[in-house]
């Protein structure tokens, strides 16, 4: 028969001083492994919602990104006329652009920080269907003017509406802001891709990616097999969301590596913890213990207990550190981008999986830390325990 | 001699108007009023007295481990009523030597590690220090068991082991509360008899505090502790229950 | 000391209890120490960075060339004791994860710039006469298990084709903090084989001045030379070119604060109170100790000490530990050039051990030092 739960309850109460420190070494613990990934989840989440999934992109072929990328106008015009692609008011809803970074003066340190400007076509608001100009107006094509992302201008100084800025040797104005509902896109600044190019003395008719807006979601494969199929393109063809997905891997793999070990690490701390306040629970309350046992409660009984009440514990810990993070939700943070070293903006995400996730590693540092104790407490020999040996 | 008139002159331990309150639970308790006391030198006295009577804290009071509220304790001349908290514990180390009822044994040592303590605190090389406590534990017939532990040992033993170290540093007098409180008969009877040997072959002078009359009875003089004073006590009195 | 066997015997009194508490330090700067080598991974280029030596990059953007005109002129510049250029490859080596910087040098004034590097005399020669002759840092080389002799081929990003490289030599650091995970080739290569577009233009500049306390001036001095010229410049101390690229990766300091602080704080409660456990169990002997003679300022060492001992043989294990883990190279596979734990951090964890020791042995050994005896053995 199975010791009933109440006995636990009220000895973690009575050694409250010991559980707390346990609860709070698993806490921490849990803490620290949430924020950790929520960091690399909320990076991620923020490059791949740049891309929608019914949009395709193409570069050339065996390129690693865009930056290393380049289409020729030619080309963008067999694209414009390939199957599949969306055609809306304002022509075929293809986006010819390119990427370069620049710095601009962060407002936090003062330092410089790498801005990805992306040059885009008149209409790649077609494309980009989330962007929205929230503030002001979209740049007129062929003149300086420039259009921020919401992050951008927060993290810049002197990127706000209706200022000048200076890049590039010719002087812009900032004309609109825009939101682009959480995505990379937020951290960029967009102008003119022939400006830009002749700006940073490229070839006027080369650019580096081109994105489509295609029908529907289903229609991806025939408008790449068309693609591949072309001669005149050498061209490789992604859904947006998988390109921006393998474009956050690099830092994401970083974070979730050193986090991980982070996590473990103080995991074992953790585990450490918990054995040391079970252990001495189990020395001080031996005689009651004993007494269970000449009650008539079996050694099993008494493992299951002791290993619960580590669980508990464990329990409250996991949900007190996942509380303690929560607050982080949602703040943005920026960093480099490993693959454009450009600086991103994005937030911590803390979604119910990963809570659920912290939880369940807290409910394994108690299992750990209590399983060994509680078969030292059911071991233990009844008799001399009794007597107060 | 023994004498609890205050009329002693030449003794050993001189008490004259010890006073001890202290305050529990917001009340004034007058445990020693007026206390005198008198002990010479190889004098085996027992102090005997209801619970609560103030029995242990006379003790505390002679062996320098508690202040009275007033008077004086002198022995061998020294005042210690006045003495600081330092001087106090050095003059501890130096001359007495405490047996206690329970946790007089620190359980990680040995024996012999054990005894040894006291004199750690003096300048002995540790040879010198190894032939002392070979000769106390022999004393107390312990030889071989010197390097055994606290639980590898019974209870009178660890007893003997604890008046081995009660007497390394040869100190000027021994102070026992209820030294065969915990010990089955057999083994109280052991322990009287070593301390009995140590007055009579070594000695020494001894002041014991016990509840049990048989015990009591092995001294020379037994003292009753009777609203915070000492009265000296008879088999009658303590048959009777008098001094309840 | 003579005191020695009491103080073991204390510390031995629960093996287990011991053994976890040492265990807890230990876990605890083995995870300082990887916060250590995090922090110096991102910030190490600052502090090695030299002295006399300035970065000269495209105005508009880092990405952006300079033409291989501008050498000369730099050289002329009052206050220039030397320029070398180079530029970025960024290439691929068998898969995309297999990051390594690679540039393209003019070998005689890079190896003059960068004197930190050591390379053998004869491997040295036989590159500066092999046109597609390559330079690896010993790390890369390792990572890889690359010999001289090998050749490596790279395949080319922005730049396209396979590019073939034999390697003739292997750098190495001389300092701990040195990065020797760079892969050195030919400009005269890179030159001949880039598109006409891109022919005569190098990525940046790397200058030494004559004298440090004058680079400011230097950089003011090259960049005015530049100024409205279709590629203007921008001159940084190699130190501040750094420490500005540290910052951009993020607020690495603040992360590696917290959670520092994080595990320590923990760290503190949960020793502290293993110290307060132990005491507690012992205030009868403790009791005893002080009847027989032994001082209240004994019994609070007693208990210190039994404390620093503990943190002290955690904390050398954890740093050991941490440090271990270093030399079985980066898990990052290569995102971290600077992967070791400098000797200063060592120290630094090894005091922040003690002090914890201490903070949390403190109140039991005040706890145990005014312990009155009458009252520790009034519970009879």
């Amino acid at each position: 028969m199975a010791i009933p739960v109440i006995y636990n309850l009220r000895s973690v109460k009575e050694r409250w001083v010991s559980a707390i420190v346990a609860v709070l070494g698993i806490a921490g613990t849990v803490g620290v492994f949430v924020a950790m990934l929520s960091l690399a989840k909320g990076f991620k989440a923020t490059l791949v919602s740049s891309g929608a999934p019914d949009n395709a992109m193409v570069r050339r072929a065996g390129s690693t990104s865009e930056m290393d990328s380049s289409v020729t106008l030619d080309q963008v015009k067999i694209l414009e006329d390939a199957p599949g692609v969306a055609h809306g008011p304002n022509g075929p809803m293809v986006t010819s652009e390119i990427v370069v970074i620049a710095p601009f003066p962060m407002r936090s340190t003062g330092t410089d920080a790498n801005v990805q400007i992306r040059g885009v076509s008149s209409r790649t608001l077609d494309v980009r269907r989330h962007v929205k100009i929230i503030q002001g107006r979209m740049f007129e094509p062929g003149l300086s003017e420039l259009v921020v992302g919401r992050n951008a201008t927060n993290t810049y100084s002197g990127l706000t509406l209706g200022n000048s800025v200076k890049f590039g040797g010719g002087t812009w104005r900032v004309v609109g802001i825009f939101d682009a509902g959480g995505s990379a896109f937020d951290s960029e600044v967009w102008c003119d891709a022939r400006v830009l190019n002749q700006i940073y003395h490229r070839p006027e008719n080369v650019f580096q990616s081109v994105t489509v807006h295609l029908n529907s979601y289903g229609d991806f494969q025939k408008f790449k097999d068309s693609v591949i199929a072309d001669p005149r393109l050498t061209a490789d063809v992604s859904r947006e969301v998988e390109y921006y997905d393998k474009q956050s891997r690099t830092l994401t793999v970083l974070i979730t590596t050193l986090g991980g070990i982070v996590a473990v690490i103080m995991g074992i701390g953790a585990v450490f913890g918990a054995l040391n306040t079970m252990y001495s629970a189990v020395a001080e309350r031996s005689r009651e213990i004993a007494t269970l046992r000449a009650l008539g409660f079996g050694e099993g009984p008494v493992v299951v207990s002791f290993t619960i009440e580590a669980l508990l514990i464990s329990l409250v810990g996991g949900i007190l550190g996942c509380i303690a993070v929560l607050p982080l939700n949602g703040l943005t943070t920026g960093a480099m981008n490993w693959q454009t070293f450009s600086h991103l903006a994005f937030a911590f995400k803390i979604t119910p999986p990963l809570l659920v996730e912290g939880v369940i590693f807290a409910l394994l540092m108690g299992f750990l830390g209590g399983i060994f104790p509680a078969i030292r407490a059911a071991r233990q020999p009844v008799a001399p325990a009794l007597r107060g040996l | 001699m023994v004498r609890v008139d205050g009329s002693g002159t030449s003794s050993l331990i001189k008490v004259r108007g010890l006073d001890k309150k202290y305050y529990r639970g917001g009340e004034e308790i007058h445990v020693l009023q007026e206390l005198n006391l008198d002990v010479d030198a190889g004098d085996f006295v027992a102090f005997m007295g209801p619970s609560g009577s103030g029995k242990t804290t006379l003790l505390n009071l002679l062996g320098g481990l508690d202040v009275p509220s007033a008077g004086s304790i002198s022995v061998a001349g020294d005042e210690i009523t006045s003495m600081s908290r330092s001087s106090l514990t050095e003059w501890r180390a130096r001359h007495v030597g405490f047996i206690f009822q329970m946790y007089n044994l620190i359980p990680v040592l040995t024996a012999f590690q054990n005894v040894e303590l006291p004199l750690l605190l003096t300048r002995l090389s540790k040879s010198q220090r190894r032939q002392h406590v070979e000769t106390a534990l022999n004393v107390v017939g312990l030889g071989d068991r010197m390097h055994h532990y606290p639980r590898q040992l019974s209870g009178g033993q660890e007893q003997r082991v604890t008046i081995a170290r009660a007497i390394v540093s040869d100190p000027t007098f021994l102070l026992c509360d209820e030294p065969t409180g915990d010990l089955d008969r057999k083994s109280a009877d052991e322990i009287m008899h070593l301390i009995l040997t140590l007055v009579k072959q070594y000695k020494k002078t001894v002041l014991m505090v016990t509840h049990d009359p048989v015990v009591a009875q092995r001294a020379d003089v037994t003292l009753h502790l009777e609203k915070g004073v000492l009265v000296e006590g008879s088999l009658e009195r303590v048959m009777s229950g008098g001094a309840q | 000391m003579k005191y020695a066997d009491l103080l073991l015997a204390n510390l031995f009194r629960k093996k287990l209890r011991l053994t976890l508490t040492i265990g807890s330090f230990a876990v605890a700067l083995m995870l300082f120490g990887f916060l250590a080598v995090v922090r110096e991974a991102f910030a190490g280029g600052v502090a090695i960075a030299g002295a006399d030596r300035l970065v000269v990059i495209n105005r508009t953007s880092i990405i952006q060339p300079l033409p291989l005109s501008y050498m000369d002129k730099i050289s002329r510049i009052q206050g220039v004791k030397g320029v070398t250029h180079a530029n970025w490859f960024g290439g691929v080596y068998q898969d995309e994860r297999n990051f390594f910087a690679q540039f393209a040098i003019e070998p005689t004034s890079w190896k003059e710039m960068y004197p930190e590097f050591k390379i053998p005399d004869e491997q040295w020669n036989n590159f500066l006469k092999d046109r597609q002759g390559a330079i690896a840092g010993a790390a890369t080389a390792k990572r890889f298990g690359w010999k001289v002799g090998d050749r490596i081929p790279i395949k080319g990003t922005f730049l396209p084709g396979v590019w073939e490289f034999n390697l003739d030599g292997i750098y190495q650091g001389t300092r701990a903090a040195d990065d020797e995970t760079q892969f050195w080739f030919q400009w005269d290569l890179f030159e001949e084989k880039v598109p006409e577009r891109y022919k005569g233009n190098v990525g940046w500049y790397t200058v030494r001045v004559t004298n440090p306390d004058f680079s400011a001036q230097v950089a003011k001095a090259i960049d005015a030379e530049f100024a409205n010229s279709p590629y203007e410049t921008r001159t940084d101390t190699e130190k501040a070119f750094a420490a500005g690229w540290v910052k951009q990766f993020g607020n690495i300091e603040f992360l590696i604060l917290t959670i520092g602080a994080v595990v320590f704080f923990t760290l503190l409660l949960v020793t502290g109170n293993t110290m307060a456990t132990s005491v507690r169990e012992r205030t009868g002997e403790l009791a005893v100790l002080k009847a027989v003679g032994y001082s209240d300022t004994f019994v609070l060492m007693l208990v210190l000490i039994e404390s620093l001992v503990i943190a002290g043989v955690g904390g050398v294990i954890g740093l050991l530990l941490a440090k271990g883990f270093t030399l079985l190279g980066d898990p990052t596979h290569g995102m971290l050039p600077f992967f070791f734990l400098p000797a200063k951090a060592m120290v630094v964890g090894l005091i922040a051990a003690m002090l914890v020791g201490i903070a949390s042995g403190i109140v039991p050994a005040v706890g145990a030092m005014r312990l009155r005896v009458v009252n520790a053995l009034r519970r009879v």
